[in-house]
């Protein structure tokens, strides 16, 4: 049974901050870190906004673009390290607010970055099998590092959600791998409010050999070359690495170039890979060919080997907002405003 | 107890859920089971209704001094909205500056945390109003 996207939305919250204003505070070299991060400006999270409302918001924007019943939909995985309960799944605050509840199966994830492509695999298996019609995978985050930390300039909010289906697939899943180690990378403790990372630990031994093996992984089972996709989407911690990863696996600049975000929003953890194929939906063509990677610490890679349909022609793409629009749909904070909203603020009483 | 009562109005809160008697058609939100109007007419024919989520401002207030939960929001914009079907709604215009906000200006809702019961109690989501996002430039050919 092939099995595919049927739809997808994307959501970003609206304000940002730059790289030079987090310098400017700290005393660090804020030009500095943009050139070394590739990260010209990252989202933010209003106080309000939180995986929960990014999610349903993604979700929405998907259900907009296509006819599908939301009771359909039979399983809905919501894939995050920043979910707003360590008790109480988000995925069914998000079911309900779609319309899709009460008749199914719903489950929260977390793998670091890739927790929402996992979802996509779960429902690959779910509809392929039979048991499930449609199921939705989300990926979202509302991350952050510590004040400071390098993370700081990267960590951002956003996701994006894909309803997968065996019919009206606009874009075909044509086989996905994955590449999964215990590699110490970057964690964060139950409780702890900012994770911790290894430092350079997370380049060549975490993020670089897991892509590089799920990718070649896949080639490998597609017999396809880098030259066979219009475009390739990979996890984008910051701007290097995606770009660093394409050109060792032999992709082109242009082969990227529609699905790198992370110059723009900052690094959406589990809403990364899912954000930068949206983006590149928004644009596709039938027959294009995706090829894209998600990269999770701790760690783990999933690859997929995406074709799209004709169908895509017949998706409401306008109904929702493209990524672009939303990327460009920005207002700038400085870090007063940031703090506050970030929560980064000790207050008095009840507010957060 | 607090828990319970929020509960209870998820569906209006989350999807903009109303209701519609099924004697005269009148709309009301948030959901009555009884048609104020028809009376004993209305009673079992009551169904739902769900509003598209797009309105304009009929009037608004700007908050400075704010309950202790929206400390972080303030100012804030607290409107009375002119929904698309006819129902007005009070909510909260968010994600644009006080002054941006004006009598007759569209918006669409949005899903929001309302408020939480403290750091350890139930978080609280529903419909806040956002500016209608402006159509996009037209793209330069590729």
């Amino acid at each position: 049974m092939e099995v595919g996207i049927v739809s997808y939305g994307a959501y970003l919250p609206r304000y940002r901050i730059a790289p030079q204003e987090i310098g400017r505070v700290w005393g660090t070299d804020g030009d500095a870190m943009s050139r070394n991060l590739l990260i010209f400006s990252k989202s933010v999270p209003s106080p309000d906004e939180d995986v929960i409302t990014i999610s349903i918001e993604a979700a929405r924007n998907m259900m907009r673009r296509c006819d599908v019943d939301p009771c359909d939909i039979g399983a809905i995985y919501v894939g995050s390290e920043s979910h707003p309960y360590a008790v109480k799944p988000t995925g069914t605050v998000v079911a309900e607010a779609i319309g899709a509840s009460p008749n199914l199966t719903v489950a929260d994830y977390e793998f670091a970055c890739k927790a929402g492509t996992a979802g996509i695999q779960t429902c690959m298996g779910l509809v392929g099998s039979g048991m499930i019609e449609y199921g939705v995978a989300i990926g979202a985050d509302t991350s952050q590092g510590a004040p400071g930390d390098a993370l700081e300039y990267s960590a951002s909010a956003g996701g994006a959600a894909y309803l997968i289906g065996s019919k009206n697939i606009v874009a075909r899943i044509d086989r996905t791998c994955s590449f999964t180690t215990d590699t110490p990378d970057f964690w964060r403790r139950e409780g702890q409010c900012y994770p911790s990372h290894g430092g350079r630990f997370t380049g060549e031994p975490a993020y670089f050999k897991h892509i590089m093996a799920a990718s070649q992984s896949l080639m490998e089972k597609m017999s396809s070359k880098p030259a066979d996709y219009a475009h390739a989407v990979f996890h984008q911690p910051n701007g290097k690495f995606p770009v660093r990863v394409a050109k060792q696996l032999g992709f082109s600049e242009k082969q990227i170039e529609a699905g790198l975000l992370t110059p723009f929003i900052g690094n959406t953890y589990s809403g990364a890979v899912p954000l930068g194929l949206a983006s590149v939906l928004d644009i596709a063509k039938p027959g294009d060919r995706i090829f894209a990677v998600a990269y999770g610490s701790g760690a783990g890679s999933d690859a997929f080997d995406i074709t799209v349909t004709n169908e895509i022609l017949e998706l409401r793409r306008d109904a929702a907002p493209t990524v672009k629009d939303l990327v460009e749909h920005k207002k700038f904070l400085d870090y007063a405003t940031y703090a506050k909203f970030r929560g980064k603020i000790r207050m008095k009483g009840g507010a957060e | 107890m607090a828990v319970a009562r929020f509960w209870r109005e998820n569906e209006p809160r989350y999807n903009l859920t109303g209701a519609k008697c099924g004697n005269c058609g009148r709309l009301y939100f948030p959901p009555r089971t009884v048609c104020p109007v028809c009376h004993r007419k209305s009673i079992g024919k009551m169904g739902p209704f769900k509003l598209q989520g797009t309105g304009e401002v009929i009037t608004f207030s700007v908050v400075h001094d704010a309950p202790s939960q929206f400390e972080l929001q303030k100012p804030y914009v607290i409107a009375i909205i002119q929904m698309d079907e006819g129902i007005r709604v009070t909510g909260q215009v968010i994600d644009c500056d006080p002054a941006e906000v004006n009598i007759g200006m569209k918006v669409q809702a949005v899903i929001r945390r309302l408020g939480e019961e403290g750091a350890s109690g139930i978080i609280y989501y529903g419909y806040k109003f956002m500016p209608l996002t402006p159509p996009a430039a037209p793209r330069p050919p590729e």
